[in-house]
């Protein structure tokens, strides 16, 4: 077995060695009839070779985003990812390492870890930010249950245009504790009144932004009138490249800051494993979930870097922790920084620009088809359509054309009738115009 | 001196002390232990490694939400950014420099196959939402290692989605709770031993419970005759972790399980420790309810820093119609993905998409390796090395059980009475000898604690040499050589770091200088 390095000499010697005959003897603890006598009953051993064919059938029966034109978004974007940010996160030393808990050999990862906070923090406008959670959706359930501890209130009021599933996993978060959601109608593209929902009990405002449709509000006066409340204002953002193009929630005057980072670095990967972006304003920084990375010194004065904060979470509080998070998104928080740090402010912002541009071009173009209304005023670089006919019917259409043209939008909420012939499209500067003309000549078949 | 013919001497004849130059480093740097300032002191907001096209001008559908002020991002060229971070990886411990023996971790061998399927473009440019008929190998895959898991558990059923271990904690006790609210009454209190890890208070809270720690025995154990008295119509589970922190098996876990079904609770697992019995021994022949498994453990996704992890949950069949969606039904033709609960009775939904694919498929490259037979033999090849380390220390070091252990091997700080040197020290020391130190000062349950972990993809001549290298510092501790510890590391890129001040002062991200 080539990943067993002891030999059955080796095996004897220890087992000699421990005093013990054979090796079920290390396992005389185990309630005699619980030990198998015999193998389970799963195929035996692989070879190298064997195995990649295995995934190579897995991975053939497939249809690649890249191999065909591709304009799915809903919450994962597919960009490209210098060749470098994969080189690096496949180094033994960043990849086969544990969590920073011994800083004076672990200063790669937590000097890592340091950029990639304040890099968080700036793209969100916000003071600082945590060093990463399992994902957005993840990261937004621990924004309602923060905005609670900070408030000492229990409601929480989410925008009907939030991911559908964001909004389930905010449920699930807090179905437990003794909080109530208050989940807004969904509007497409009408503004939400969320502050007429807000009452006395209420914590937080929870708003997409841009929101799931794509349009881009501006929440900068909910803001002031949820701070004059003494409520929070949680912005939460899926496609963390808008922001290379928008506002920031810091500057509209978010309290808590969620964002989705899977666009810097991480591939599509089929929704996991992603990094879920987490940042907030100095004076909450106790309240914080999750790990985070901060600045120190060593025994003779040098810079360093440790984990801190650490009496906040769940290895020390234990039942008064402030969140059960043990893990972060590591490897992926890594991928993020560094390719971060390869746009730079100027790459990043050219990004965007690319992204909105491009489009703003299908948007224009499809326009143009017969059966397609432009739903948003606003967006970046997703939209919502109508069409004249049901959008899974016509997503299905256009599979057997090799084109995956975007999300029907009643894959997410199969109950809402009204949105069922709504499909969410996306671009990217991985979309090509050929795939643009590809898809509007298909549409306009389908939809004749 | 001897010299070559151009007078380059070619002998290191008066050399000088062989430890330390003496002689201050102009840049701080000490010949491969390299200096390496924060991106914002070497790069700047106009420099970039990534080359895009120009735009033609357009009309901007952003509403007037232009962002006008300057963000502050540093960027770096290729050439400048490759340097950076391989720098940065040159500071940290890994497994593939040398045994990390962090007890609980499971710090295994990361096998690089396992790195490129995953790669291979159907299984990682797929999209989460893309048409269902479009993904049916990921699918198939998710239902491979979801049968895996279930056969290596003996358990009828498995949630997929949660993305960490504790984050499988949360789901397994949410399907419990879910399950008593079925029945008519959630209950208030989960048990759990005093060894237990961090996480499963934290997460009994999260799902409104309140937790009452069960004492161990003397030899480790969950006292039974104590867990009995704390069991009542009130108690909603009982948490354990099996093998357990102290790197035990609970030897009477049947009898645990069966007193806590008694009074109609439920028996979680922490998962944790599976590495000790896979393929060895079926949880679900020991009466187990719920139970995660880290992926990144057992199954060696890589640990990555810290992540990211996956925490599946086996279910037993009372629990399995509670679990969260979405999950893979095989059906006749083709896999379905359900994403919506139409029997209302999930408790819900613990991600957006479908769980940690990355991690799936190199968790399941890493079975399919090993096999039935590949994976037994980890199991005992993990509790081989523990024992063997165990059985070689224990003249010298205080075990804190007695033996056998299962896949680490706990010891507490006797052995360091009256030397003035702590686990701290004696850790920080280990890391002067090439080592990542053990899990130290947990469990809580002894004083002291050092908890080694070999894991199955040590060598003997690997094991050999820690156990000597253990030896000869228990020598050094004892023989009075405090300084040594006290003031450890001294040959890692840095000295013993404040981690009091950094939390005195939370200094969380870089600023620049004048603000």
């Amino acid at each position: 077995m080539r990943y067993l390095p002891l030999s059955s000499d080796d095996r004897a010697e220890m087992l000699a060695k421990i005093g013990v005959k054979d090796i079920d003897d290390l396992f005389i603890d185990v309630p005699n009839h619980a030990l198998l006598k015999g193998l389970v009953d799963l195929p035996l051993h692989m070879t190298e070779m064997e195995v990649e064919q295995n995934f190579a059938a897995f991975s053939d029966r497939n249809i690649s985003a890249g191999s065909v034109p591709f304009f799915v978004g809903a919450g994962a974007y597919r960009h490209h990812v210098p060749a470098a940010v994969d080189y690096q996160i496949q180094r033994g030393e960043f990849l086969t390492a544990y969590t920073p808990y011994q800083p004076e050999i672990s200063q790669g990862t937590l000097q890592a870890l340091y950029e990639f906070q304040t890099q968080v923090a700036q793209i969100t406008g916000m003071d600082v930010a945590n060093a990463s959670m399992y994902d957005g959706s993840t990261a937004a359930g621990e924004a309602a249950l923060m905005a609670r501890r900070i408030t000492r209130k229990n409601k929480a009021i989410v925008s009907g245009n939030l991911h559908p599933q964001y909004i389930d996993v905010i449920k699930s978060a807090t179905k437990y504790t003794e909080d109530v959601i208050v989940v807004s109608e969904t509007t497409v593209n009408r503004a939400e009144n969320l502050l007429e929902l807000v009452d006395d009990d209420t914590n937080c405002v929870i708003v997409q932004y841009p929101d799931f449709f794509g349009n881009i509000n501006d929440y900068s006066a909910l803001a002031d009138a949820l701070h004059e409340k003494n409520k929070l204002l949680v912005i939460i953002t899926t496609e963390i490249v808008a922001l290379g193009a928008i506002k920031s929630p810091g500057e509209m005057g978010a309290d808590i800051v969620v964002g989705e980072g899977q666009s810097i670095g991480n591939g599509l990967n089929y929704g996991g494993p992603y990094v879920g972006l987490f940042a907030t304003k100095q004076k909450y920084v106790r309240q914080l979930p999750g790990r985070l990375c901060g600045q120190t010194t060593d025994a003779d004065g040098k810079r360093g870097f440790v984990l801190t904060l650490s009496t906040r979470e769940q290895h020390i509080r234990r039942e008064k922790a402030t969140s059960n998070i043990c893990t972060n998104a590591g490897l992926c928080t890594l991928a993020f920084t560094i390719h971060m740090t390869l746009l730079g402010e100027a790459g990043y912002r050219q990004l965007a620009k690319i992204n909105h541009a491009a489009a703003v071009k299908l948007a224009s173009k499809l326009s143009k088809v017969k059966g397609v209304e432009l739903l948003n005023d606003t967006f970046f670089n997703e939209f919502t359509v109508r069409l004249n006919k049901n959008a899974a019917d016509v997503v299905e259409a256009l599979v057997e054309q090799d084109i995956i043209a975007g999300l029907p939008v009643s894959r997410l909420y199969p109950d809402n009738k009204d949105l069922a012939n709504d499909l969410l499209i996306a671009v990217t500067e991985t979309t090509s115009e050929d795939d643009m003309d590809i898809l509007v000549g298909e549409l306009s078949e389908v939809l004749k | 001196m001897t010299m070559n013919n151009q007078g380059r001497p070619t002998s290191v004849e008066n050399s000088g002390n062989s430890t330390r130059s003496g002689y201050p480093s102009y840049t701080g740097s000490r010949g491969l232990s390299q200096v390496e300032g924060l991106i914002y002191e070497i790069g700047d907001t106009s420099r970039t490694g990534v080359d895009f096209p120009e735009v033609e001008d357009f009309e901007n559908r952003l509403g007037g939400m232009e962002r006008t002020e300057e963000i502050g991002l540093a960027g770096l060229t290729e050439p400048e950014a490759m340097r950076h971070y391989t720098r940065l990886s040159r500071k940290n411990y890994a497994i593939d420099l040398g045994l990390y023996p962090l007890g609980s971790c499971t710090m295994k061998h990361n096998p690089r196959l396992n790195e490129k399927v995953v790669r291979l473009p159907g299984l990682s440019d797929i999209h989460p939402l893309q048409p269902i008929s479009t993904t049916q190998g990921a699918l198939d895959l998710i239902d491979t290692l979801a049968h895996w898991l279930k056969t290596l558990t003996g358990m009828p059923a498995v949630a997929m989605s949660p993305k960490a271990g504790a984050h499988g904690e949360l789901c397994g006790l949410m399907t419990i709770r879910a399950a008593l609210e079925a029945k008519g009454n959630p209950r208030s209190i989960v048990l759990a031993p005093e060894s237990a890890h961090g996480t499963n208070p934290a997460t009994a809270t999260l799902c409104g419970y309140t937790v009452k720690p069960i004492p161990a025995t003397k030899d480790g154990r969950v006292d039974l005759e104590a867990m009995k008295e704390a069991l009542g119509p009130d108690v909603a589970a009982i948490m354990v972790t099996n093998p357990n922190t102290c790197g035990l098996f609970e030897r009477e876990i049947i009898e645990i399980a069966d007193a806590v079904h008694e009074i109609g609770g439920y028996f979680y697992c922490d998962g944790a420790n599976f590495n000790a019995i896979v393929g060895k021994v079926r949880p679900g022949d020991l009466g187990v309810d719920a139970m995660h498994i880290n992926l990144h453990k057992t199954f060696s996704t890589p640990h990555g820093g810290g992540g990211p992890g996956a925490g599946p949950v086996v279910l037993s069949e009372a629990l399995a119609p509670y679990a969260p969606i979405p999950y893979v039904v095989a059906g006749d033709e083709e896999f379905e993905l359900i994403e919506h609960d139409k029997s209302g009775k999930s408790f819900g939904r613990m991600t957006a998409f479908h769980g940690q694919m990355g991690m799936f498929v190199r968790a399941l490259a890493y079975m399919m390796s090993h096999g039935a037979d590949g994976l037994a033999k980890v199991a005992e090849d993990s509790v081989l090395n523990a024992n063997y380390i165990l059985a070689s220390l224990k003249d010298v070091m205080s075990a804190s059980f007695n033996g056998p252990c299962m896949h680490e091997a706990l010891f507490d700080d006797r052995f360091l009475k009256d030397t003035g040197v702590s686990t701290l020290d004696f850790s920080k020391a280990m890391i002067d000898e090439g080592y990542h130190p053990m899990t130290m000062y947990f469990p809580l349950v002894v004083h002291g604690a050092m908890l080694i972990e070999p894991t199955e993809s040590e060598s003997k001549l690997s094991v050999d040499q820690f156990i000597g290298m253990m030896r000869h510092l228990v020598a050094a501790a004892k023989a009075g050589e405090k300084e040594r510890f006290s003031g450890a590391p001294y040959n890692a890129p840095l000295r013993r770091l404040d981690e009091t001040a950094a939390a005195r002062n939370p200094v969380l991200r870089w600023t620049k200088p004048d603000q």
